[in-house]
């Protein structure tokens, strides 16, 4: 029994391990090819050109650009709903709210995807001078309210974990309720709240099917968010289901962009998870 | 014995206690010196928590103006609820619920009356609670708290309050050379002796002490003691312990509480060697507790 559990165990390490060796194999030979500073500093994005260029710059501006966007909506609204829910909230409410805002977790993001693109982005060019039909601005918004749930969820546990003598403390100097939250409660939470954000941030530049349908197909060099432009994994969604050639280099740039952002999220989770184990070791 | 003196306590039962009101008072926690200034009085003060149980029972005590009063009594006799309620700490949970009065000297103002803002009480009374509880934040900040409450943003002043109460706490030189640090490098006593010059940086009328060295070891104690003597020069100081030795040692008053009730209250001397109550004695010759 304890065999087979360990074999159970070690599968899902084998394959982490499998996944990484083969992003890694396929990336080797892509540089073999392309320079890496070609790779890193082209603006050029075009693979499947009769004279293709492998500059990674459009696609990692597109990304961070509906990541940041994403971080503008939740840092605001997911620090505050996560206050109301750990400091305001009566446990009745808390309790109903949590859940439903968990529900939020399990609409699928092609839902999201198609909502940003038929609702949202019509919505918004009435508001919006020049915004385009396929846009970075609306999915990076959805892509924050979808990201919202679960960065309320765990800075309201890192809220809620900052012990109660610590507020009485903040009282018995003559705070008031909404002193104690800003001055105690999120200075005490800091590095949990840190952490939920950058998890958070890690999840919406991993993020698909949202970024696939709303923001586009199109390597597009802009810092303007009205405009289009495929981010890494539109594009990577894009190459799988078309006809390139297995072992052709357009094929292999699959696996080094994959392996950039692989890079990218991996960064993020080491400084979440390294900012969420000191917050748990504090007081 | 206990006859005796419940009789005579019936007795002398309706005699108004001077420079009181109310009449009802018993003769054994009359203040034994009513020359002495009083900074507040308790007045047939109930407490109930949000349960319905009565965990104070009409009591009646003076805090007089620059002593220390000590509250003693068994565990669960209702001392800390009693502390816990002179700044309206119970008003953090719901449903909780003060009889009776508490009036703050010499304005006469009632801090558990239906006018008092709980947040405006807790500026003028502070409270020092019994584990160490510095907030997540550098030594300066943590003295500097109560002043950015209270509106205060001169950086000179701050400092100024600053060093003045970490001064008045006898910890200024142990901490004077690294001030920006975090607080939770500090040991357990220092960590309590900045959380006192913490709440007396905004300069409180009363400072409340809940037990506050029952989490640390006989030396830091010592110093907290030592500490609390030279402050009731300056502040009036209400501290509750469930050491009698502390309380007869440091206290120019004690109360002892029992079942949430003041059984007696007088000069601390009295109280330790010439208790009037039969269960004040039983409690300090240590029958129970």
């Amino acid at each position: 029994m304890k065999t087979f559990l360990f074999l159970c165990a070690a599968l899902s390490v084998f394959v982490t391990t499998a996944i990484v060796f083969v992003l890694i194999r396929d990336s080797w030979e892509f540089f073999a090819n392309i320079p890496l500073t070609d790779f890193l500093f082209g603006t050029m994005w075009t693979p499947v050109f009769a004279n293709p260029q492998f500059g990674v710059l459009p696609l990692l501006t597109a990304t961070l650009q509906t990541a940041g966007l994403a971080m503008l909506v939740a840092v605001p609204f997911g620090l505050i709903m996560a206050i109301y829910l750990s400091e305001y909230a009566r446990p009745a409410v808390r309790e109903t709210i949590k859940p439903a805002l968990e529900m939020l977790e399990a609409v699928p993001t092609v839902v999201y995807g198609y909502f940003a693109l038929l609702v949202m982005t019509p919505f918004l060019q009435q508001i919006v001078p020049g915004l385009k039909g396929i846009n970075l601005l609306v999915p990076g918004i959805i892509l924050g309210i979808m990201i919202l749930p679960y960065v309320v969820s765990v800075s309201e546990d890192a809220m809620r974990a900052v012990p109660n003598s610590l507020r009485e403390g903040g009282y018995g100097l003559g705070m008031a309720k909404w002193q104690v939250a800003i001055r105690i409660v999120i200075p005490g939470a800091f590095s949990g709240i840190t952490a939920a954000f950058i998890l958070g941030m890690s999840r919406a530049v991993g993020e698909t099917m949202v970024l696939a349908v709303a923001a586009g197909q199109n390597p597009n060099l802009t810092w303007d968010p009205r405009e289009g432009a495929a981010t890494i994994t539109a594009y990577i969604v894009q190459m799988s289901l078309g006809d390139v050639a297995h072992g052709s280099i357009a094929y292999q740039s699959i696996f080094a962009v994959g392996l950039l952002l692989f890079v990218i999220t991996l960064l993020f989770n080491i400084i979440g998870f390294y900012l969420r184990r000191k917050f748990r070791e504090a007081y | 014995m206990t006859d005796t003196t419940t009789t005579l306590d019936q007795e002398t039962r309706h005699q108004a206690a001077p420079g009181f009101e109310r009449a009802e008072m018993p003769p054994a926690i009359r203040p034994a010196t009513e020359r002495d200034p009083l900074r507040a009085r308790i007045e047939d003060f109930s407490f109930y928590y949000s349960n319905g149980f009565q965990a104070i029972k009409h009591v009646d005590m003076p805090i007089l103006d620059r002593k220390i009063t000590a509250i003693i009594g068994p565990s669960g006799c209702g001392k800390s609820t009693l502390l816990r309620s002179l700044n309206r700490m119970h008003d953090l949970y719901p449903g909780n619920r003060y009889e009776g009065k508490v009036i703050l000297e010499p304005e006469g103002e009632n801090l558990i009356g239906p006018d008092a803002d709980p947040v405006l009480v807790r500026l003028r009374v502070g409270m020092v609670f019994q584990k160490p509880n510095p907030f997540p934040k550098s030594i300066y900040e943590n003295v500097a708290a109560g002043l950015r409450v209270r509106g205060i943003k001169k950086r000179a002043v701050i400092d100024e309050a600053v060093e003045s109460a970490l001064r008045r706490a006898a910890i200024w030189d142990e901490v004077k050379d690294k001030l920006h640090g975090s607080a939770y490098d500090l040991s357990g006593g220092q960590q309590q002796r900045l959380c006192i010059a913490r709440g007396l940086a905004p300069n409180p009328e009363i400072l409340l002490l809940d037990e506050p060295t029952s989490a640390l070891d006989p030396i830091a104690t010592a110093k907290v003691e030592d500490l609390v003597q030279e402050l009731s020069e300056t502040v009036t100081i209400v501290i509750v312990t469930h050491n009698m030795q502390q309380a007869s040692r440091i206290s120019h008053r004690t109360a002892f509480m029992y079942l949430g009730e003041a059984m007696e209250f007088g000069e601390t001397n009295q109280i330790f060697t010439n208790p009037r109550h039969p269960r004040t004695e039983n409690y300090i010759t240590g029958r129970y507790g």
